[in-house]
C-alpha cells in the first residue's frame, strides 16, 4: 500500500463519483467493492448450503429403513464425502467470509477492506473451487474416502481413480481463497479502523472474525502440506503414508486434525460473535463482560491448537500423550463456558426482545450448550473410544456445527439482511422458519446419540434389521426433512423480502454497532465521513453519528481527495496515514478462472491444460501487478 | 453399549451415566437461567431507558457471575472429571497385562480374520473362553479398520505398520456383535463378526476342534464338492487345512459350516444362503472381492453339501 499524506483538500469530486462503480451484471465480475463481494460470498455459500445439505436428505432417506437400496454404497461415500467436504469448505468458512466481507469494514468505519482486489480475488478462487470440486459429478470421479480422507484408503493402491485428486487438488485450491480472505482481514481490522476505535472498542464480531483468521493463517497451512504429500504419493509414487515403505498412515492423521480441529473453532468464533452481536441489540443493555468474552475467544483459538489428537483416540497412542490432550480438550470447555455465561449475564440484566434474530440467538444456546457438553465427554478418553465413529459423534458435532453455525448464522441474516437490501424479512415467517428448524434439527440429531450409545458406526450406506437402530433411524430421517423445509422458508422469506420487505431504515432494531448509523444498504463509500469513535457501542452513545455523516467538527472525515480511506494505528486508533483505494478490475476473475483450468488440467493429468491454465492466470496477475500511475494500487 | 455385558464396557456405562448425569445438570442450569432472562423481561422499565437510553454500567455481579459460573465451577467439574478419566483409562489398561490367550485379529476389506493359539483359524467369529480375560492383538491386511465390540470393549484401531491391543472380558456366556468402525470402502457397513464367549470347558472342545483339519468328505455329493472347490477358482482364494487349498487371500474354511454367519455378518448360514453368495456374491454384498462364478446348479448344490461337512 502506498501512503499519501495530506490527500484532503476541498475542490474534489464527490463521493459518488469517486467511489462509484459501474452498475449492471458485468460489474459484478470487476467489482472490488467489499459489500457486493461479501453478498456475492453469501449467495455462494448459500448454494453449497442447499447442495451439501440436499447430499444429507439423500442419506437420511437412504437411511430411513435398515437394508434400503435407493442408492448404491459407491454413491453413499460419495454423497457423505462431499457433504462434509461442501459444508466445511464450501458452506461454513466462506459464509462466515460473506458476512465478515460485508460488516468488518462498516463495523469498524472503514470504507473497503485494506485489500479489495486481493478481497475479489479471495471470492473468485472460492467460487472456482467449488465449481472445480463439484465438476467431479460430471467426470463420475466424485471424492469418496470422507472429508477426513484417511490413508491408505485414499492412497494411491486403494484409490487409483482420479476422485482423490478432486478432493486433495480441491482444498489446495480452496485453501489458497480462504488464506487470502484471512489476511485481508487481518490486516482490516488491526489497520484500518475509524479514529478512536481503539482496540478495546472493537465488536466483538470482529474480534470473531481477527481471531478466525489467524487461525486460519496458522491451521491450514497443514492441510495444504497434507495434501500436497497425498498428491506427491499419489501422482508421483512417493511414500509418505505408505508404511510398506518407511511411511506411516498415522502422519496424515496428525497434519489433517492439527488443521482440522482449529477448523472447527474457524467456524465456531466469529458465530459466538454474531451472538455476541445480537445480545446487546436484543436486550438493550451493553454485553456484560466485553474483555472476558474477546479474552474467551482468543483463549479458544489458542488453545484449540493443542487438541487435535482427540481424534485419534483409538489408534493406539500412548497414554501419556493422550492424558495431556484430554487434559486441554476438558479445559477448551472454559472459555465456551465464560462466553454462555456472559451471554446469560446480559440476557438476565437487560429484557430480551423475541424477534426472529434472537429466537435464533436462543435456540442457539440451548443447541451449543448440549454439544458442548457432548464435547466435553469426549475428552473422556475412555467414553471416547467407545463412541468415536459412531452416531455419537455425527450428533456430537452437528449439534456443535448448525448450533453453533447455522442458527447464529440464521439469526444474523435476520438482523443484518435489512441492512444489505435495505428491506426487512418477515416477521411472522422468519418465526414459522425457526420453530420448524429446531424442531427438525432436534428430531433429526437428537436420536443419533441413542443410535451412537446403541453401537451404530457412522459412514455406513445402510444397516442391519433387529439393532434397535431403526426406529431412532426413522425419526432422525423425519428431522431432517423438517430441518430442510425451515431452511427453505428463510431463503423464501429473503426472496419475498426483496420485493416485499418493509422498507428497513437505517437501524431497525436498534443496534449498537457502527455499521446501523448508515443508509441501508449503505453507499459505496459506507460513511459520508469517516467517524471518530469515542465508544464500544458508538451508535448508541454518539447521536451525532446518524446517517454515516458525523459533522467534520464532531470529528468525522471526509476525505475527499480521491479514492481514499484511513489507516490507524493497532492499540489505540490513532490516525496514520490516508490510504489510496483501488479501483474494479477483471483482474482477480481472470486469474482466477486460469487457476481453475490448471487445477483441471493437473487433475486429469492434462499438462498442456495445465499450462494454457498457468499461462492466464500469470496474464491476470500481470494485468492486475501492471505499474499505472502513482495512486495506482493493488 | 446399553446393553453392556464385558467387563470394559459394563465400566464405560457406569462413566457414561457419571457424565451423564453432569451433563444434565449442567444443561438444567443454563435453560433455568434462560427461563428466569425471559421471565425477567416483563419487569417495569426505567424512565431514562424508555427515552431510548441504554444503561451504562455493568451489573456489579457481572464480573463474578462470569468468573463463578464460568470459570471457578467449571474448573472444578472438569478437574473432576480429568482426574475420574485418568482413573478410568488404567482400569480400562490393565486387565490386558493378564491376559489368559491371546488372539490374533487381522481386518481384511471387509472381513475378520482370528488365529488362536494352537493353529486354529476363524473368520468373522471370535470364541472367547467367559470368565478370563483375553488378549487380541490388532493387525490389517489393506486400510485402517477399527475393532470394536460395543457390548464388551471399546474401540481401537487396526493400522497398517503397527500392531495395537486391547482385550475382552465377560462372565456371560453369549454372542456378540462387532463392526468395523473405521470407514474403510465399499462394504464398511457389511464388515461385521460376532464373539461368542462359552464357558471355558466347552470353548477349550471347541478350541481342540477348530485346529483339526478337515476331515475327508464322505459320500458322492461332498466328494465331488471337494473336488470343485479344490480344482475350480474357490481355491484361488481360500484355504482348507486338510486339502490342497492353502490360498490365503479370502477366509478360511476348515471348519465353515460351524459359523452361524457368512459374507462377515450379511447371511445367515444356510445352505440356500451359501448357495446364493457363491453364485453371486455381489448380490448381497456389492464390491466385496469374492467374484461371481459360473458353476452350475449342480455343481454349487456339490459345493454347498461339501461346505456343509465342514464342522
Amino acid at each position: 500500500m502506498a501512503t499519501v499524506h495530506d490527500a484532503t483538500s476541498s475542490s474534489s469530486p464527490s463521493l459518488e463519483e469517486m467511489w462509484g462503480e459501474p452498475q449492471g451484471l458485468g460489474s459484478w465480475l470487476s467489482t472490488v467493492d467489499h459489500k457486493r463481494i461479501g453478498m456475492k460470498y453469501l449467495v455462494t455459500a448459500m448454494v453449497f448450503l442447499v447442495a451439501g445439505g440436499v447430499e444429507s436428505l439423500i442419506m437420511r432417506a437412504q437411511l430411513a429403513q435398515p437394508n434400503l437400496h435407493l442408492i448404491s454404497p459407491e454413491v453413499y461415500n460419495q454423497l457423505f464425502t462431499m457433504h462434509g467436504v461442501t459444508m466445511m469448505f464450501l458452506f461454513a468458512t466462506p459464509v462466515l467470509s460473506g458476512f465478515g466481507n460485508y460488516l468488518v469494514p462498516l463495523m469498524i468505519g472503514a470504507r473497503d477492506m485494506a485489500f479489495p482486489r486481493l478481497n475479489a480475488f479471495g471470492y473468485w478462487v472460492f467460487l472456482a473451487s467449488g465449481i472445480f470440486l463439484y465438476s467431479a459429478f460430471l467426470t463420475g470421479h466424485v471424492p469418496d474416502a470422507g472429508w477426513f480422507n484417511y490413508v491408505p484408503l485414499s492412497g494411491p493402491r486403494f484409490a487409483p481413480g482420479i476422485n482423490i485428486d478432486f478432493y486433495a487438488l480441491g482444498l489446495i485450491f480452496v485453501a489458497i481463497s480462504t488464506t487470502a480472505g484471512a489476511i485481508n482481514f487481518i490486516v482490516t481490522i488491526l489497520k484500518m479502523r475509524a479514529p478512536g476505535m481503539s482496540i478495546n472498542r472493537i465488536p466483538i464480531f470482529v474480534w470473531g472474525e481477527l481471531a478466525m483468521s489467524f487461525s486460519i493463517v496458522f491451521a491450514l497451512p497443514t492441510l495444504t502440506v497434507a495434501c500436497v504429500l497425498l498428491e506427491l504419493e499419489r501422482k508421483f509414487g512417493f511414500h509418505f503414508f505408505d508404511a510398506g515403505h518407511g511411511g506411516d498412515p498415522l502422519l496424515w492423521q496428525h497434519l489433517f486434525w492439527i488443521f482440522g480441529h482449529p477448523e472447527v473453532y474457524i467456524i465456531i468464533l466469529p458465530a459466538l460473535g454474531m451472538v455476541s452481536a445480537l445480545i446487546p441489540t436484543f436486550t438493550g443493555r451493553r454485553m456484560v463482560g466485553y474483555i472476558w468474552i474477546v479474552i474467551a475467544e482468543m483463549a479458544t483459538a489458542l488453545i484449540g491448537f493443542g487438541v487435535w489428537t482427540h481424534h485419534m483416540f483409538t489408534t493406539g497412542l500412548p497414554q501419556v500423550a493422550i492424558s495431556f490432550v484430554a487434559l486441554s480438550s476438558f479445559f477448551i470447555a472454559i472459555p465456551s463456558g465464560v462466553q454462555i455465561f456472559a451471554w446469560i449475564a446480559t440476557l438476565i440484566a437487560g429484557r430480551p426482545r423475541l424477534k426472529t434474530p434472537m429466537l435464533f440467538v436462543l435456540g442457539f444456546l440451548l443447541v451449543f450448550v448440549i454439544g458442548g457438553l457432548s464435547g466435553v465427554m469426549f475428552a473422556a478418553v475412555p467414553f471416547d473410544q467407545q463412541v468415536h465413529d459412531s452416531y455419537f459423534v455425527i450428533a456430537h458435532f452437528h449439534y456443535v456445527m448448525v448450533g453453533g453455525l447455522l442458527f447464529p448464522l440464521f439469526g444474523a441474516l435476520y438482523y443484518w439482511l435489512p441492512k444489505m437490501t435495505g428491506r426487512m424479512m418477515g416477521e411472522g415467517l422468519g418465526k414459522w422458519s425457526f420453530w420448524t428448524m429446531f424442531a427438525g434439527f432436534n428430531v433429526c440429531f437428537f436420536p443419533m446419540h441413542v443410535m451412537g450409545i446403541l453401537g451404530q458406526p457412522r459412514r455406513t450406506y445402510t444397516y442391519q434389521a433387529g439393532l434397535g437402530w431403526t426406529g431412532p433411524n426413522l425419526i432422525s430421517t423425519i428431522g431432517a426433512f423438517l430441518l430442510g423445509l425451515g431452511i427453505a422458508l428463510t431463503f423464501w422469506n429473503w426472496v419475498w423480502s426483496r420485493w416485499h420487505g418493509a422498507p428497513a431504515g437505517n437501524d431497525p432494531w436498534g443496534g449498537d454497532t457502527l455499521e446501523w448509523a448508515t443508509t441501508s444498504p449503505p453507499p459505496e463509500y459506507n460513511f459520508e465521513t469517516i467517524p471518530t469513535v469515542a465508544s464500544l457501542e458508538p451508535t448508541w452513545d454518539q447521536p451525532n453519528l446518524r446517517d454515516g455523516a458525523q459533522p467534520p467538527e464532531a470529528g468525522g472525515r471526509p476525505l475527499l481527495g480521491g479514492h481514499l480511506t484511513l489507516s490507524t494505528s493497532l492499540l489505540d486508533g490513532t490516525p496514520r496515514a490516508v490510504v489510496f483505494m483501488p479501483h474494479a478490475t477483471l483482474a482477480p476473475v481472470i486469474a482466477s478462472l486460469g487457476l481453475l483450468v490448471g487445477f483441471w488440467g493437473v487433475v486429469f493429468g492434462a499438462w498442456l491444460l495445465a499450462g494454457v491454465g498457468a499461462t492466464v492466470f500469470a496474464g491476470g496477475m500481470i494485468d492486475w501487478f501492471w505499474p499505472r500511475h502513482q495512486t495506482q494500487e493493488t | 453399549m446399553l446393553r453392556a455385558d464385558g467387563l470394559g464396557a459394563l465400566d464405560i456405562e457406569r462413566f457414561w451415566w457419571i457424565l451423564f448425569g453432569i451433563s444434565a445438570a449442567v444443561f438444567a442450569i443454563v435453560l433455568g437461567l434462560m427461563m428466569v432472562a425471559l421471565a425477567r423481561r416483563h419487569r417495569p422499565v426505567p424512565a431514562d431507558e424508555a427515552a431510548g437510553k441504554h444503561p451504562e454500567d455493568e451489573p456489579a455481579w457481572g464480573g463474578s457471575f462470569i468468573l463463578f459460573s464460568g470459570v471457578v465451577v467449571p474448573a472444578i467439574i472438569l478437574a473432576g472429571t480429568f482426574g475420574l478419566t485418568l482413573h478410568e483409562m488404567n482400569v480400562l489398561s490393565s486387565p490386558g497385562h493378564h491376559a489368559a490367550m491371546t488372539i490374533t485379529v487381522t481386518g481384511h476389506d471387509w472381513w475378520w480374520e482370528a488365529r488362536y493359539p494352537g493353529g486354529a483359524i476363524t473368520a468373522n467369529e471370535i470364541h472367547i473362553p467367559t470368565g478370563e480375560v483375553v488378549r487380541v492383538r490388532l493387525l490389517t491386511a489393506d486400510v485402517i479398520h477399527s475393532f470394536w465390540v460395543p457390548q464388551l470393549q471399546t474401540k481401537t484401531d487396526m493400522i497398517p505398520g503397527r500392531t495395537n491391543e486391547t482385550w475382552l472380558e465377560t462372565g456371560q456366556p453369549g454372542r456378540y456383535r462387532g463392526q468395523c468402525a473405521q470407514f474403510c470402502g465399499l462394504q464398511h457397513a457389511h464388515m461385521i463378526f460376532y464373539v461368542v464367549a462359552d464357558p471355558p470347558d466347552t470353548f477349550a472342545t471347541w478350541l481342540a476342534g477348530q485346529a483339526q483339519p478337515a476331515p475327508p468328505p464322505t459320500g458322492a455329493l461332498a466328494t465331488a464338492g471337494e473336488q470343485i472347490f479344490t480344482t475350480q477358482t474357490c481355491a484361488g482364494c481360500h484355504a482348507i487345512r486338510g486339502t490342497s487349498a492353502a490360498a490365503r487371500i479370502g477366509p478360511d474354511l476348515t471348519h465353515i459350516a460351524s459359523r452361524q454367519t457368512i459374507g462377515a455378518g450379511v447371511l445367515d448360514n444356510t445352505a440356500g444362503n451359501l448357495a446364493a453368495w457363491i453364485t453371486d456374491p455381489q448380490h448381497a454384498k456389492p464390491g466385496a472381492d469374492m467374484p461371481p462364478t459360473d458353476l452350475t446348479p449342480d455343481q454349487v448344490q456339490a459345493l454347498v453339501a461339501y461346505l456343509q461337512t465342514l464342522n
